[in-house]
């Protein structure tokens, strides 16, 4: 078959697009796994209270795309943190599925207030004025904001990555990843630590919300959708890793872009074609532990 | 047990601590989940002294440090460390107040390297030793620095394991059978530390199966039985004491 590169690339271009969602949102999951060992079905919910945030800030109070860029994922991230001391905190030690239970509850309480006041149809979130308009790089159109997303996700996903593998904070979140009591026996505040990192991992939900918002509108169940082939991506991935899960992300992205050029009809459900492969041949995930 | 009561100052197992002890621990009983563990320790280690837990396996002296550094289920009793009621106290605050901790298992971190390994204990409080100080002691750590955690030999692990908590400025040590499972040269080596520790004023609450080991650092004994402090006695008396402790350990 003959190769229409422009269209081709307009659909790497979509899958490079959403794998930097995957790799956000797998991220988080990823760090908060680790430490909390919660499989945080909520995920969805505060991306969709990331974007939601963004477009309050602007609409109530004239703050724009930029600082809502680091105001929303922290306003979010502390909401996550209040959940974390007042709810999950007390899950510790019980088996997973009571944490899965109780943030997929949360997930439909956050989803059910949001849809109450704003219904289901989406709220629009313009591009701001410096990322408007696009680049003609010869083989095709480069809308800019596009571009600027997969970068922003790129640099969040390598600079969470140098955090926790590269630094003494990330030290100490691994070592109580491994052996929570031990580490706490020598005089770190565990239990803080793990709020933090709920923290984080909800955070970086947010900013992918925040990302997001101008590309797919303001919508209650934004997360809802997005989350489901979020898990099949972490599910490929396993959980294990930090890299494993930033990488799986970006990949599956473009793999889905591929399809869509290739086999349209499979973009779907591609990702989960390769998830049920990957359950039968090595249920740990690519990356993931083998425990 | 009554014996070896009597016999003088230097037997300690039922005279009431010192007021000048650094840390007294009185009637300790300590739980994992259902299952009672201790029964009613009592005991104290006076500063700058090497004390020394003996007892067959199972005995519990594991659970009497876990119960110290407060990482146990539920623990009841009194545990006074420099002049701190520390038994309602959580595990890091107890650190902070200069307590280490040097597990059985050691609990070297698979995904830190030697080096993160090393670092992680924060200091707690001013005087601990500098890393080239740690070189000195333990000189094979330093060629490893970039290596996995885990993939040091069992020595060089445990060699970790008590570097890292010398860094932290912590006077009082918990050693939980250091030299279990290691060569008589690495042994040796751990001996010295110790030996060198004491001198410094490092006070040490030891724990050992290997009480010729245990004989060349320490000051005192006391001999664990199924939760509670059955004997104790002075180095002084380890020889008069050899028959009965070759009864309570079983060899
Ligand atoms: N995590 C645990 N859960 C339940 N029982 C335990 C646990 N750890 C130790 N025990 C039991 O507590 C008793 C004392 O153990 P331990 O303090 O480790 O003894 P020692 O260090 O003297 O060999 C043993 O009977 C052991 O089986
Ligand atoms: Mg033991």
């Amino acid at each position: 078959m003959s190769i229409n590169l422009q269209a081709l690339m307009a659909q790497l271009l979509v899958g490079l697009i959403n794998g930097s969602f995957y790799a956000l949102l797998s991220l988080g999951l990823a760090v908060i796994f680790g430490m909390l060992n919660i499989i945080n079905f909520a995920h969805g919910a505060v991306y969709m209270m990331g974007a939601f945030c963004a477009y309050f800030l602007l609409n109530v109070m004239g703050i724009g795309y930029w600082p809502a860029l680091i105001i929303a994922p922290i306003v979010v991230g502390i909401f996550g943190m209040i959940l974390e001391r007042t709810m999950l905190q007390w899950l510790a030690g019980l088996d997973h599925l009571y944490g899965l239970l109780l943030t997929f509850g949360m997930a439909l309480i956050i989803q059910g207030v949001f849809q109450n006041y704003f219904g289901s149809s989406g709220l629009p979130y313009a591009i701001p004025a410096e990322l408007q308009g696009g680049m003609n790089l010869g083989f095709m159109f480069l809308p800019i904001y596009r571009g600027w997303v997969v970068i922003c996700s790129l640099i969040v996903c390598l600079a969470t990555w140098f955090l926790i593998e590269r630094t003494r904070l990330g030290a100490n979140l691994r070592a109580a990843t491994e052996n929570p009591t031990l580490v706490r026996a020598f005089g770190i505040n565990v239990p803080r630590m793990i709020t933090l990192t709920y923290g984080l991992g909800v955070g970086l939900a947010a900013l992918a919300g925040v990302l997001s918002a101008p590309i797919n509108q303001v919508r209650p169940l934004m997360g809802a959708d997005l989350i489901i082939v979020v898990f099949a991506v972490v599910v490929i991935g396993g959980m294990g890793s930090i890299m494993g899960s930033i990488i799986t992300g970006f990949a599956l992205g473009i793999v889905e872009g591929l399809t869509k050029y290739f086999y349209p009809e499979a973009s779907n459900t591609v990702v989960f074609v390769l998830m049920v492969l990957v359950l039968l041949v090595k249920p740990s995930g690519l990356t993931g532990r083998t425990t | 047990m009554a014996e070896t009561m009597t016999a003088g100052p230097a037997s300690m197992a039922a005279v009431p601590a010192p007021g000048d002890a650094l840390l007294t621990i009185e009637n300790l009983q300590a739980w994992y989940g259902e299952s009672h563990i201790l029964h009613g320790m009592d005991f104290h280690v006076r500063p700058g002294e090497v004390v020394t837990l003996l007892g067959r396996n199972g005995a519990g002296k594991t659970t009497t440090l876990k119960s110290i550094m407060g990482i146990i289920g539920k623990r009841t009793g009194s545990i006074r460390f420099d002049n701190h009621d520390i038994s309602r106290t959580s595990s890091d605050k107890i650190a902070r107040l200069g307590v280490a901790f040097c597990p059985e298992e050691r609990g070297i971190f698979a995904s830190l390297d030697v080096r993160e390994n090393l670092m992680l204990p924060p200091q707690v409080r001013p005087g601990g030793l500098s890393l080239e100080q740690i070189f000195e002691l333990f000189p094979n750590l330093k060629e490893r620095l970039r290596s996995q955690g885990t993939k040091l030999s069992g020595g060089e692990q445990q060699m970790l394991a008590i570097a890292r908590i010398l860094r932290t400025g912590a006077r009082f040590l918990m050693l939980d059978e250091p030299t279990e499972g290691l060569a008589p040269v690495i042994i040796q080596q751990i001996g010295h530390t110790i030996a060198r520790l004491k001198n410094e004023g490092f006070t040490i609450l030891l724990v050992e199966q290997n009480f010729r080991f245990a004989a060349t650092v320490a000051d005192r004994y006391y001999i664990v039985e199924h939760g509670k402090i059955i004997d104790g006695f002075a180095n002084s008396e380890l020889e008069a004491n050899m028959d009965k402790l070759h009864t309570y350990l079983g060899v």
